[in-house]
């Protein structure tokens, strides 16, 4: 086949499409930027070592000067210094031996101010809402793909055979959407009563899938009586194949668009429910779990988790919303 | 009509029964023995087994699924595990509550929504329009949890100007002291998904022909977005507010939690946080009854609205 009669293929119009559009390639590079960052925080190379409590209680950022954290923690050191030795001690000799063979290991200096400041425990907030973000992405990510995998599934198994099939995928279809998605959530947290990220992965994906099930069902409705499905039978490909193989290529710009649709929700959901205490266990980080204790710290007047928290969400969330609004225009220039 | 309404109805025997199908195959098969929950750490097997007989989970399951139908339909779902008190009694004077927060909420948005909708639709295209856009994106980013705690803090806390939590026990008192936060905070988070979509709905009816012909014949340009394109776009505008109404009985619960408004949501939230499943079963299932009447009342809506509309 000649170069010159090749003509372009839908991704090549729609890659060259979303590169005309300026917001889209910014919203790109935001979301890429984000993904990149998920990918070092979970090869450990960054903020593996948030746990480490390099700072003191509740540091202030450094833009904002070691005196926006009040006194309230070198009064507590002053108090603690102040207390008179204790001539009744028990343990007063033991501890004098143990500290004569340094076996007691001097506490690391803790420092007084940290680039955006620290939490509770005198973790560096950078870094904690970089593993906050990874947990929160993956569980988006994770989900929207379980979610988009089974409605393609669904969708193309009830459009393709349609009849007695479709029925069925209609029904429960209908089932799943009588029930609001955020009640349909905390039902489903409510009965497996253990706590992961692969739970609510899980929980997510399982309840999400109506969304994509309902447009790529209406695809291959479409797409089964075309031509080139018929040269498929016609030559003997099974269903399977007809479904995955010949059509799916065809109408997998809808599932990336229902994909990246379903992303942001479902990291708006996981934000909400690890608030609510349904989502990462204890000792997790995520970014709903920040908000979390920072709904406590914003009265003390510690702001800094809440807005390193809230300020990363928006810019992925916003970013990663532009980019599906630019993908689907790019991908279906009818719409516009 | 009543003809058509009967089929509709008719027709939601088989969801309604795959709801109540999925509620009790979630519960009674996914959720494992729900005795070991209730007889906590301090169990020992005779405990147990009176408790697996007192809940019935001792029966086969087409009885358990039976006496789940029966709960349904004599709206009787026993007691709550947590409380004692009759799971019906806590729906209905949870509703109130929710109800005082949730009619006032959707008047506003859904009737700025459409002013907004439609005063964008007079400068479409334009930088105001496009400004408008993105400033929607953005404030659709940020966490909800995020708009309730710094409007808490900042205006309530901070600032004094209402109350920071609460809930009383008159109507009046409720709605102008405690709801109006939560109902301006509700505005701020779901006014930016609501004019996106509805400034859509007014744009698809905007390019019509029916529209040019208004403008041909001389009409002014106000008369013709709030009298001809107003009464088209209302169809989708319509579906949309009847569609969400149940969801956002369960939707407004970060809303009640925070403000301590004893409402349908924050009961939801406390019964998943305590394990309480008779209580869960029953809102889910009614909330889905909820959903689907709704539905079909916006159907019967349309036709009051748009008499090309035939329900036959």
């Amino acid at each position: 086949m000649n170069a010159e009669t090749l003509s372009p293929s839908l991704w090549t119009l729609a890659w060259r499409r979303l590169r005309a559009d300026r917001v889209a390639m910014v919203s790109l590079a935001v979301v890429l930027a984000f993904l990149a960052l998920l990918g070092l925080s979970a090869s450990g190379l960054v903020a593996a070592d948030w746990e480490r409590e390099v700072g003191v209680h509740y540091a202030p950022p450094v833009f904002a000067g070691a005196s926006a954290g009040d006194g309230a923690d070198a009064t507590g050191q002053a108090a603690r210094a102040a207390l008179a030795p204790n001539p009744f001690d028990p343990l007063a000799a033991d501890i004098a031996a143990i500290g004569k063979t340094g076996a007691l290991v001097a506490p690391e200096a803790k420092r007084q101010t940290l680039p955006f400041g620290a939490d509770k425990w005198g973790h560096d907030i950078v870094k904690k809402t970089i593993k906050g973000g990874q947990t929160s992405m993956i569980v988006g990510l994770g989900a929207a793909l379980l979610a988009v995998a089974l409605g393609t599934l669904f969708g193309a198994f009830a459009g393709f055979y349609g009849g007695f099939v479709d029925d069925f995928f209609n029904w429960f279809y209908s089932v799943f959407t009588s029930i609001p998605s955020i009640l349909m959530i905390l039902t489903v947290a409510a009965v497996l009563q253990q706590k992961g990220v692969s739970t609510i992965v899980l929980i997510l994906g399982l309840t999400g899938w109506t969304g994509p099930f309902r447009l790529i069902r209406a695809e291959y409705i479409k797409h089964k009586g075309r031509e080139y499905v018929l040269a498929a039978h016609a030559i003997g490909a099974s269903g399977w194949r007809k479904m995955f193989g010949h059509i799916f290529p065809n109408v997998s710009h809808v599932a990336l668009v229902q994909l990246s649709i379903l992303v942001v929700g479902f990291i708006k959901a996981e934000v909400i429910l690890s608030f609510l205490g349904f989502g990462v266990p204890v000792g997790t980080v995520s970014w709903g779990s920040m908000l979390n204790e920072a709904q406590g710290e914003l009265i003390l007047g510690k702001w800094w988790q809440l807005a390193a928290a809230a300020s990363a969400m928006a810019v992925l969330v916003t970013a990663f919303s532009l980019l599906t609004d630019a993908l689907r225009d790019a991908l279906d220039p009818k719409l516009t | 009509m009543t003809a058509f309404f009967l089929r509709r109805l008719w027709q939601t025997v088989p969801t309604m029964a795959g709801v109540v199908l999925l509620v009790f195959l979630l519960f009674n098969w996914v959720g494992g023995d729900p005795a070991y929950i209730l007889a906590g750490k301090m169990s020992d097997a005779q405990a147990i087994a009176s408790i697996r007989t007192q809940l019935g989970v001792d029966q086969p399951y087409p009885a358990q699924l039976w006496k789940f139908v029966q709960q349904i339909v004599t709206f009787d779902f026993g007691n709550s595990w947590a409380t004692g008190e009759p799971v019906g009694a806590i729906i209905t004077s949870r509703l109130g509550p929710s109800l005082t927060v949730l009619v006032p909420l959707t008047i506003l948005e859904t009737a700025i929504g459409i002013a907004l909708a439609l005063g964008l639709a007079f400068v479409r295209g334009s930088v105001l329009d496009r400004g408008v856009m993105v400033a929607c994106t953005v404030g659709m980013s940020i966490s909800i949890l995020v708009y309730i705690i710094a409007f808490q803090y900042g205006l309530a806390y901070k600032l004094g100007w209402f109350p920071i939590q609460g809930w009383g026990d008159s109507l009046g008192q409720n709605l102008l002291r405690y709801a109006p936060l939560p109902i301006l905070i509700g505005l701020c988070v779901s006014i930016a998904p609501t004019l996106r979509l509805f400034r859509s709905f007014v744009l698809d009816e905007a390019s019509q022909d029916y529209v040019r012909t208004a403008r041909a014949k001389g009409l002014t340009e106000r008369r013709i977005v709030w009298v001809h394109v107003l009464r088209n776009a209302a169809i989708p505008i319509i579906t949309y507010v009847m569609a969400n109404l149940p969801a956002l009985l369960i939707g407004a619960f970060l809303l009640e939690r925070f403000f301590g408004i004893p409402g349908i949501g924050r009961e939801v939230i406390l019964a998943v946080e305590r394990s309480d499943f008779p209580v869960i079963k029953a809102i889910t299932v009614y909330v889905a009854a909820a959903t689907m009447l709704f539905n079909l009342l916006a159907d019967l809506l349309y036709q009051a609205v748009d008499p090309r509309v035939q329900l036959a």
